[in-house]
């Protein structure tokens, strides 16, 4: 494929990863910075949200569209409850102590994993897109009759994989009109700036955490639930989102969840974009070291304050 | 000494149907091991032996961790062949225990199980390991602790020389010599000019290597190679690297991300696609139905032993599906969505009835015959298609510790693989790497 | 009795003890503590950097696998016996600490986790990428017969379990002894204050680059034995789960705590090996335990005991 069209194919795909991973990492963000917890189950939380959705899925015998509707609106709500519930009886009693929840939170993770293995079982199992067709794009080229509008070989994206990209950017503008116009939003952001203030302010910050703890993983199940039809639903599938939200979060900046947005995008896009111009392997080795070598020299993130 | 198959299944004793496949947890909820076979009308049927204690088969199993689809028909398999021996006398007149550990699919964790195997289980020999690395990591504490190891990993570890004298890998071919089969096949009537798609780890270099060669001996040529990180969730964009002249592309994949892989190559090339010849590593345990796979119509792939029963169907493949509870379309009989490893699991079954044939050449009684079983195994030649093995005819290769047997190609036509093309025995030999035999024990 | 003469006789009892043992248990343990020591060597180095100086690494296993690599590839290309080799294995694993301290120290808290989990994940990525020496994830073997050291056969059960142990009491021994002078205590109080301890003038970068160094060592000696005693070398060990192991060891036996991370080992290796046996769904129980663990003994075990009943406990 010539240069400019596989650049675009890249940037596509890209889009795609980014916009489900930019959700993911809200999640993750939105635990890191107002509870100060790092959630190692997180990815079990995108797990479950997979999972829940090929249940829900399959077992709805209408068009494909009603059981993905349906997966929407309970996996999410599934992973939230079982978050909530985690906090109360685990991380609640541990004070949110940053290494004792680290080590609680792998033994949650060991638990979703297992019990997703017995009850969903080793397979991948794909969940139906409510639709999907296949658009080939079309390319300029200058040719002797000067442009000319042309398909190339192999140039072609998913119906299905554009309504991600635009499901996931309504998603973190709804949420971020939620943070900064809601009172629940004001709460949250008071909790996160300072959490003795908010206490003497007579904001019930247990229950905010418990609620920001559930609502970070709905995230993470959401996006599973956008992902799904396009990769498959597998219990080990947490550890990939898991990394590379770690990675986002830090980029972006601790606390900043506009930070982790442009992060999720640049880390997405330079995934593809990457792959473009080296052998694949080679092209993670890079874009790996690139995260590494972005947070050494500037170790605050993108937009993160640097500490005094 | 050479045993042909009629040997290797004991008639006459078929009317027992009392299964006895125990495993270590069914035993440990119960009385005692002893007590409950003393205790059970089995002690007259195997009262032939001098022993009537069980051979204790060490399983090696991929419960959890990533090969774990594989683990679990691995599992059904064994406890198919297992009660299948036990129901026709046993090894020797004595009755097969399987002894199954999780290895979580690790290195680590697999060499520990070997370990525990010959040190705390007793266990007579161990058997089952499929992942590659496994393999690796198991084979070392299996020549330490001087327990034969029988391997069903396809992988090119046990003829390539580099394990030892105690390791084998008799029930199933390796991917050197399904890889190189497949070669005059793809030339001739797909096309010359290859593009090859693997995993970046050893088993897609294998690929990588076996397949490069020996298309290049036909009179091909592999255009592009592209090892896809095996990290990867997404593939589109690697997709563009195929040339345009590429005739035929040749992909591998293995893990839980294959389904993606196969989709996303169907939606890449629409309804323009050159030729494409998979191996069924990319679908084992998936439902060739599932959404998005429509675009494989016409496309070709190795098996190993075909999924879908084939019109010819011998009796044995029918009599294994039955044992093993799975139906003509490859999937269990009791969840049609649940499709198993078909090209894979039959090595089980297959090594089963090796090391039964093996020890009973061998007269096996105990652990002190270890050796003189290692050495009855590395005489065996010929293996007839039979019951004790139902995927085709074999021949062992003693000195390499490796079987060979046929390679089939299928292509998919109405949402089935229907087998198009048998590989010969000898299309799947090369010269021999190594020759253990004059290893010491 | 001195805290330093009980904390001398305590890890001379443990060492001892594991001698004694190798008489005494059966070979299915004796395997499985001479498994446990090497790894317990691996934790111990992770805790020099974790548990006393308090930086959390999420990248320990390209230490681990450096050593093993290093040792691996001289035997098996370059044709070195085991005891050069050894020194190689510790030596590349010695020179990427360097590298990954003076990058890495740049950063504090999450972005240190993050920065080195990511540098792993690199070299977990090299060893696929140069699949041609390394074998990738398939890793390769390093025969019994290449596995000699002055005569001895390190593939010998016992001679395996006192290689082990040699191993796991010299790191015990020397990181013990290290907290007890001044560049220990300095260490201690960079984990408990780095502000305060660089207004005393001390040298803080400099105690943490030699943190990482040393706790990057005796990681890879870890890696370096674990190839040559039990003959396996691949890329399994440079994945992310190999980098939470230590962690996990760690924190479950006592960070900052000298036997903690033999403690650590042992409880895991058992938890699992022992629930394995009634049940495939034995991570399960790890996970349960280690919930109830965090929740009820959040010190760690060794950490707990020293709170409760031992508050001289090294």
């Amino acid at each position: 494929m010539e240069f400019g069209p596989h650049l675009l194919l890249a940037t596509l795909e890209g889009a795609v990863g980014a916009a489900v991973l930019a959700l993911t990492a809200l999640g993750l963000s939105l635990v890191f910075g107002v509870m100060r917890v790092v959630n190692v189950a997180h990815g079990e939380f995108y797990m479950l949200g997979a999972v829940v959705a090929w249940f829900v899925a399959s077992a709805m015998s209408a068009h494909p569209a009603f059981g993905f509707m349906a997966a929407v609106l309970i996996a999410p709500a599934m992973a939230g409850l079982v978050a909530i519930l985690a906090d109360r009886l685990v991380l609640k009693r541990l004070h949110y102590d940053p290494e004792a929840t680290i080590v609680a939170t792998i033994g949650i993770l060991y638990i979703m994993q297992q019990t997703a293995l017995m009850t969903f079982g080793p397979e991948a199992r794909p969940v139906a897109p409510p639709f999907n067709t296949r658009i080939p794009l079309p390319w300029l080229e200058y040719g002797e009759n000067g442009f000319n509008l042309f398909y190339p070989w192999g140039l072609s994206t998913t119906s299905y994989k554009l309504f991600v990209i635009a499901a996931a950017a309504v998603i973190l503008v709804s949420f971020a009109l939620f943070l900064s116009r809601s009172r629940f939003g004001l709460i949250m952001r008071a909790t996160q700036l300072d959490r003795e203030t908010a206490l003497t302010f007579g904001i019930p910050v247990e229950r905010v955490y418990s609620l920001v703890f559930g609502l970070g993983a709905a995230l993470a199940a959401f996006a599973a639930v956008l992902i799904v039809p396009i990769q498959q639903a597998h219990y080990l599938m947490g550890a990939d989102p898991l990394l590379l939200s770690f990675i986002v979060v830090i980029i972006g900046g601790l606390g900043s969840l506009r930070g982790t947005v442009v992060a999720a995008l640049l880390i997405g896009m330079s995934d593809g974009i990457i792959s473009v111009f080296f052998s694949p392997t080679l092209a993670k080795i890079l874009a790996t070291l690139l995260v590494a070598l972005v947070l050494v020299f500037r170790p605050q993130g993108l937009y993160g304050k640097k500490r005094a | 000494m050479e045993r042909g198959p009629n040997q290797m299944l004991p008639t006459g004793r078929v009317e027992m149907t009392q299964k006895l496949i125990t495993s270590r947890r069914s035993l440990l909820k119960g009385a005692a091991a002893g007590g409950l076979l003393t205790a059970s009308p089995l002690v007259s049927r195997f009262a032939s032996a001098q022993s009537s204690a069980p051979i204790k088969i060490g399983f090696q199993q991929h419960s959890t961790g990533i090969g774990a689809a594989y683990g679990r028909w691995y599992g059904r398999t064994t406890d198919a062949a297992t009660k299948a021996i036990n129901d026709a006398g046993g090894i020797n007149g004595r009755p097969v225990e399987i002894i199954a550990e999780d290895d979580g699919t690790d290195p680590k964790r697999g060499a520990e199980v070997v370990e525990k195997f010959a040190n705390q289980h007793g266990a007579d020999v161990a058997f089952g390991t499929l992942f590659s690395h496994v393999v690796y990591g198991s084979a070392p504490a299996a020549g330490e602790q001087k327990i034969p190891y029988f391997v069903v990993s396809e992988g090119h570890h046990v003829a390539s020389g580099k394990l030892n004298r105690y390791t084998l890998q008799p029930g199933i071919t390796d991917v050197k010599s399904q890889v190189q089969a497949m070669a005059p096949y793809v030339s001739e009537n797909l096309g010359k000019k290859v593009t090859m798609i693997f995993p970046d780890f050893a088993f897609g270099h294998d690929h990588r290597d076996f397949f490069t060669a020996a298309i290049a001996a036909q009179g091909g040529e592999v255009l592009e190679h592209i090892a896809i990180p095996p990290t990867e969730t997404s593939f589109t964009k690697y997709f563009p690297k195929i040339p345009r002249d590429t005739e035929v592309l040749y992909h591998v994949m293995v893990g839980p991300a294959v389904l993606t892989f196969v989709k996303e190559l169907g939606e890449f090339f629409g309804p323009s696609s050159p030729e494409i010849f998979g191996f069924i590593d990319s679908l084992e345990a998936v439902d060739l139905g599932s959404p998005g796979l429509e675009f494989l119509e016409g496309t070709y792939f190795w098996e190993g032993n075909p999924r879908y029963a084939q019109p010819d169907q011998t009796s044995f493949d029918r009599n294994f599906r039955a044992a093993v509870g799975v139906d003509d379309n490859g999937a269990s009989v009791s969840d049609p969505s649940d499709v198993s490893t078909y090209s894979h699991m039959f090595g089980c079954w297959e090594t089963l009835h090796v090391i039964k044939a093996g020890m009973e050449a061998a007269d096996y009684q105990g652990p002190q015959d270890r050796q003189k079983l290692i050495e009855a195994v590395e005489a065996m030649s010929d293996m007839a298609e039979s019951d004790a093995h139902p995927q085709g005819p074999k021949v062992f290769n003693g000195k390499t510790h490796q079987v060979f047997g046929r390679q089939y190609i299928s292509r998919v036509e109405n949402g089935k693989l229907t087998r198009v093309h048998s590989t010969s025995v000898e299309d799947t030999l090369y010269p021999d790497e190594v020759d253990y035999t004059t290893m010491a024990f | 009795m001195s805290p330093s003469a009980r904390s001398f006789l305590l890890h001379l009892g443990v060492i001892a003890g594991l001698f004694v043992l190798c008489f005494t248990l059966s070979d299915y343990h004796q395997g499985n503590l001479a498994r446990i020591m090497v790894l317990a060597t691996y934790a111990i180095g992770y805790n020099v950097l974790f548990g006393y100086t308090g930086l959390l690494s999420l990248g320990h296993a390209m230490f681990f696998a450096a050593g093993m690599y290093g040792l691996g590839l001289a035997m098996q290309y370059g044709g070195m016996s085991p005891v050069p080799a050894f020194a190689v294995g510790i030596l590349t694993a010695a020179v990427l600490s360097v590298v990954v301290g003076v990058l890495a120290l740049r950063t504090i808290g999450v972005a240190f986790m993050i920065v080195t989990l990511m540098f792993a994940q690199s070299v977990f990525l090299i060893i696929l990428y140069f699949g041609t020496w390394t074998r990738g994830d398939e890793g390769f073997v390093i025969p019994q017969a290449a596995r000699q050291v002055l005569g001895m056969d390190l593939t010998d059960p016992l001679i395996r379990y006192l290689a082990a142990l040699l191993l796991f009491s010299s790191a015990l021994l020397i990181t013990a002894r290290m907290m007890q002078v001044r560049f220990g205590r300095v260490l201690i109080a960079v984990r408990e204050n780095e502000e305060r301890t660089q207004m005393l003038g001390y040298d803080v970068f400099r105690h943490k680059f030699l943190a990482v160094l040393i706790s990057g060592s005796i990681s890879g000696a870890a890696g370096a034995a674990y190839g040559l005693l039990f003959g396996y070398v691949g890329a399994t060990f440079a994945s992310v789960q190999y980098s939470i192991f230590p962690l996990l060891w760690v924190l479950l036996g006592g960070a900052g705590t000298t036997i903690g991370p033999l403690v650590g080992a042992v409880f895991m290796f058992y938890l699992i090996d022992y629930s394995s046996g009634f049940t495939n769904a034995y991570m399960l129980i790890a996970g349960l335990a280690l919930v109830l663990l965090v929740l009820f003994a959040r010190a760690g075990i060794m950490g707990e005991v020293r709170r409760r009943w031992a508050p001289w406990l090294p």
